[in-house]
């Protein structure tokens, strides 16, 4: 298999990482962690054209040819698998590439990504599903495609879910093309049940959002900015939830961000709804105080919320709530974010950032690595019916290198993805993911290039 | 006498000595537009740009005059006439101006925050002349200027703003400005028209016009703009007056006289009658007199007069 784009390795090889397709690796000491198993335990792990072939003691002698990482004191786990990044391409390649977004994934830790269909044109049939799929063929990073509910920007007509799910697509999402009614929405469910596929929303009220930049509170009222209130999401999430629980069919919700949402998704839950649902890093690490220096670089959607929303989630991330955190990665021009705040797009980047930000806000620089790992990469890639990463003899290795005490701060210069526009340009993460291996890959950051024997 | 602040971009973090500092030297200025040649050569080496993003009648000419007044070079800039429509942005628009030597840019723009993103990636200093419903520190700075002639000081002063205080830039800065400098401030207007926690700014709300009025020295009456009865934040112009109008009738409930002031332009017999805004206790022109002094105050405090 090859990587049709040799720009990625390029790409990866100009920011002074290591690029190799060995045949055979020895990973030496590390933590191996896999919460799916159960498994915690330090040991030696030899792959061997890309399947994990033994754990344990490994004998050397036996071995030739080999590369060797010296993995002590760092963590192994399944590789990440991110829910929905937008990559830009086709359309808007001013923002991202599939080329610059599988780099910015891996350096994140990621080995495989959901890309949202919002694209132009959008991914909504199964001819832009294969170019999609041929263009990243081969890549160091799964790229999944995740295909439009709607077919036109009015989120009237139905795409042909038939067709896509062909293609190997089993998620359908309303991103920037949400159901122009509940009715529509309900039969885009049923029709969901074909082939059991899930439906996955980002949940808003746009008549409730009514154009609003800042989540309305104490903030907006000050900044005199154009009020977002969090109703516009828990009023859709609630219609979503009872669509969901009327016709029986998979939702799962993107981003969610207040504290009701979460009692609806609680309540929904009890009544045996088939309902998912995830939120960002910058959802539980930021609140509306962010936005008061207009400054662009906390614009998302939905707007960042209070200190109880934010508190809320990360309690309902604890409780098992919420099943999964999404980078929610939206790259953006820098001519783009320098405008008026209410003119700047929604959305920042996350990839390269998610990690160490989940592991300072929820564990504070010592997280419980088994939730961490189930909410970046055991649970997305259950939701997104993906085969599951495990460290098991016998499994393809697609694992994710990680520094739990590597302090480092968020330079967006030194970013892979094209979009400068983070929430956490400044910041001092307690945690960095190393590398990833993945489809007979091995990448290595430049920090971690003295790890290779 | 400098101020703490480079630019005036809105009052919330502006201190009381800068305020003083500001109202202190509109009173000297006011002077001087009484002389019979009411001009000074103060701002002679300074060129301003009144950049106008928005409509706006009285504010322009209001700083306008006050930049003629202190001899500053003077370019006036509309949205209409600009670059802005054929895509150019802001930061570029006003980055063009600089490259033609410019010290000064006065700006009403439509969109909250927009005067903060020049001070951060433009050299010129910058007075707010307002933005959105955010702030509008100058109309603030001279309602202010107007209170201290008739009270002397703010102190325990009660003002209410009565009217449209969700779109209202004019509230957010006399809030600020107000409550900085002593003053009790109040709200009052319909649940549609007031924001979400104004209560976080320190402001007692009020529904009921008449209970405002009786625990009120001064009311600020803000415009009502009447597209709003159109997106349904109040049914009719009809019930509009008759819960938040200010009329006579309801003035003189209260055992003493109310000041009024209003932003202008006034609706009349709408949120204000005819015969209060003109009647003995309307200080409105004497706002809009005041309007010249500020700016001049402001503009010269800002532009360093001393250079």
């Amino acid at each position: 298999m090859s990587w049709r784009s040799k720009q990625g390795t390029d790409l990866l090889k100009s920011h002074d990482w290591l690029v190799q397709r060995s045949q055979t690796v020895l990973l030496h000491g590390a933590r191996l962690i896999d919460p799916s198993t159960g498994l915690d335990k330090t040991a030696d792990v030899l792959i061997d054209r890309g399947k994990i072939t033994k754990i344990g003691k490994i004998n050397r002698d036996e071995l030739k040819g080999y590369v060797e990482l010296d993995l002590r004191d760092k963590i192994l786990t399944p590789g990440f698998q991110d829910m929905h990044a937008h990559f830009g391409q086709p359309g808007h390649e001013d923002r991202e590439t599939l080329t610059t977004g599988i780099c910015a994934a891996a350096a994140g830790g990621y080995t495989g990504v959901s890309i949202t269909p919002d694209t132009d044109p959008y991914i909504d049939n199964a001819g832009i599903v294969k170019w999609i799929q041929d263009q990243t063929s081969g890549s160091p990073v799964n790229v999944v495609p995740v295909a439009s509910v709607a077919r036109d920007d009015e989120g009237r007509r139905l795409t042909e879910v038939d067709d896509i799910f062909h293609m190997g697509v089993r998620v359908f999402s309303d991103t920037g093309r949400p159901a122009a009614t509940p009715e529509i929405m309900r039969r885009a469910l049923e029709y969901m049940k074909l082939h059991n596929l899930t439906i996955s929303s980002r949940a808003q009220e746009t008549s409730l959002a009514a154009g609003g930049v800042v989540r309305e509170g104490p903030v907006s009222t000050r900044l005199g900015q154009k009020p977002w209130p969090s109703i516009a999401e828990s009023m859709a999430v609630a219609k979503s939830l009872l669509l969901a629980l009327h016709t029986g069919s998979k939702l799962h919700l993107e981003a969610v961000s207040s504290v009701e949402s979460l009692d609806l998704i609680r309540w929904a839950r009890e009544r045996g709804v088939k309902v998912t649902c995830d939120t960002t890093p910058h959802h539980i690490a930021l609140t509306d105080e962010a936005t008061e220096t207009f400054d662009g670089n906390f614009k998302t959607s939905p707007p960042l919320g209070s200190k109880r929303d934010k508190d809320a989630l990360i309690a309902a991330i604890m409780d098992g709530t919420i099943d999964a955190v999404a980078a929610d990665h939206v790259p953006l021009t820098d001519e783009e974010c320098l405008v008026e705040y209410s003119l700047v797009p929604d959305g920042v980047v996350g990839l390269e950032t998610a990690v160490g930000v989940l592991a300072k806000v929820l564990g504070k620089g010592k997280p419980d690595w088994n939730k961490l790992i189930t909410l970046l990469a055991i649970r997305p890639r259950e939701i997104l019916e993906l085969p599951p990463a495990t460290i098991a003899t016998g499994s393809t290795a697609d694992l994710t290198i990680i520094d739990p005490e590597a302090v480092w701060t968020v330079d967006p210069a030194r970013f892979f993805t094209k979009g400068h526009n983070t929430a956490f340009g400044g910041w001092q993460l307690p945690v960095k993911s190393l590398g990833i291996i993945n489809r007979g890959w091995t990448l290595i950051a430049p920090d971690a290039r003295m790890l290779v024997k | 006498m400098a101020l703490k602040s480079t630019h005036l971009l809105g009052l919330r973090d502006v201190p009381a000595e800068d305020i003083t500092a500001i109202l202190d030297s509109a009173v000297a200025f006011k002077e001087i537009l009484s002389r019979p040649v009411p001009k000074v050569p103060t701002l002679r080496h300074v060129t301003v740009v009144n950049a106008f993003f928005e409509n706006s009648t009285r504010t322009r000419i209001s700083f306008e005059l006050a930049e003629k007044r202190l001899s500053a070079d003077v370019v006036n800039f509309s949205a209409s006439a600009s670059s802005v429509n054929k895509g150019e942005t802001l930061i570029d628009t006003i980055r063009n101006l600089e490259a033609m030597k410019i010290d000064l840019v006065v700006m009403r723009h439509p969109l909250p925050g927009a005067p903060n993103l020049l001070a951060k990636y433009c050299d010129s200093k910058v007075i707010n002349a307002g933005d959105g419903s955010h702030e509008h520190p100058t109309q603030a700075l001279l309602d202010m200027m107007t209170l201290r002639e008739v009270y002397g000081d703010f102190n325990k002063l009660r003002v209410t703003l009565v009217g449209d205080i969700s779109h209202s830039r004019v509230a957010l800065s006399n809030i600020f400005g107000l409550t900085t400098m002593g003053a009790q401030v109040a709200v009052c207007g319909p649940p549609t028209l007031i924001p979400r926690d104004i209560e976080h700014l320190g402001v007692k709300v009020y529904h009921d016009l008449d209970e405002a009025i009786a625990k009120s020295d001064v009311l600020n009456v803000l415009r009502i703009q009447l597209e709003r009865q159109d997106s349904g934040l109040f049914p009719s112009k009809r019930e509009y007056h008759q819960t938040f109008g200010v009329t006579s009738e309801r003035l003189a409930a209260s055992n003493k006289p109310l000041t009024i002031l209003h932003p202008g332009p006034i609706n009349r017999g709408l949120e204000l009658d005819g015969d209060v805004a003109d009647g003995p206790h309307s200080v409105i022109l004497q706002q809009v007199t005041n309007g010249v002094a500020v700016r001049m105050a402001i503009l010269y405090l800002i532009a360093g007069g001393e250079k």
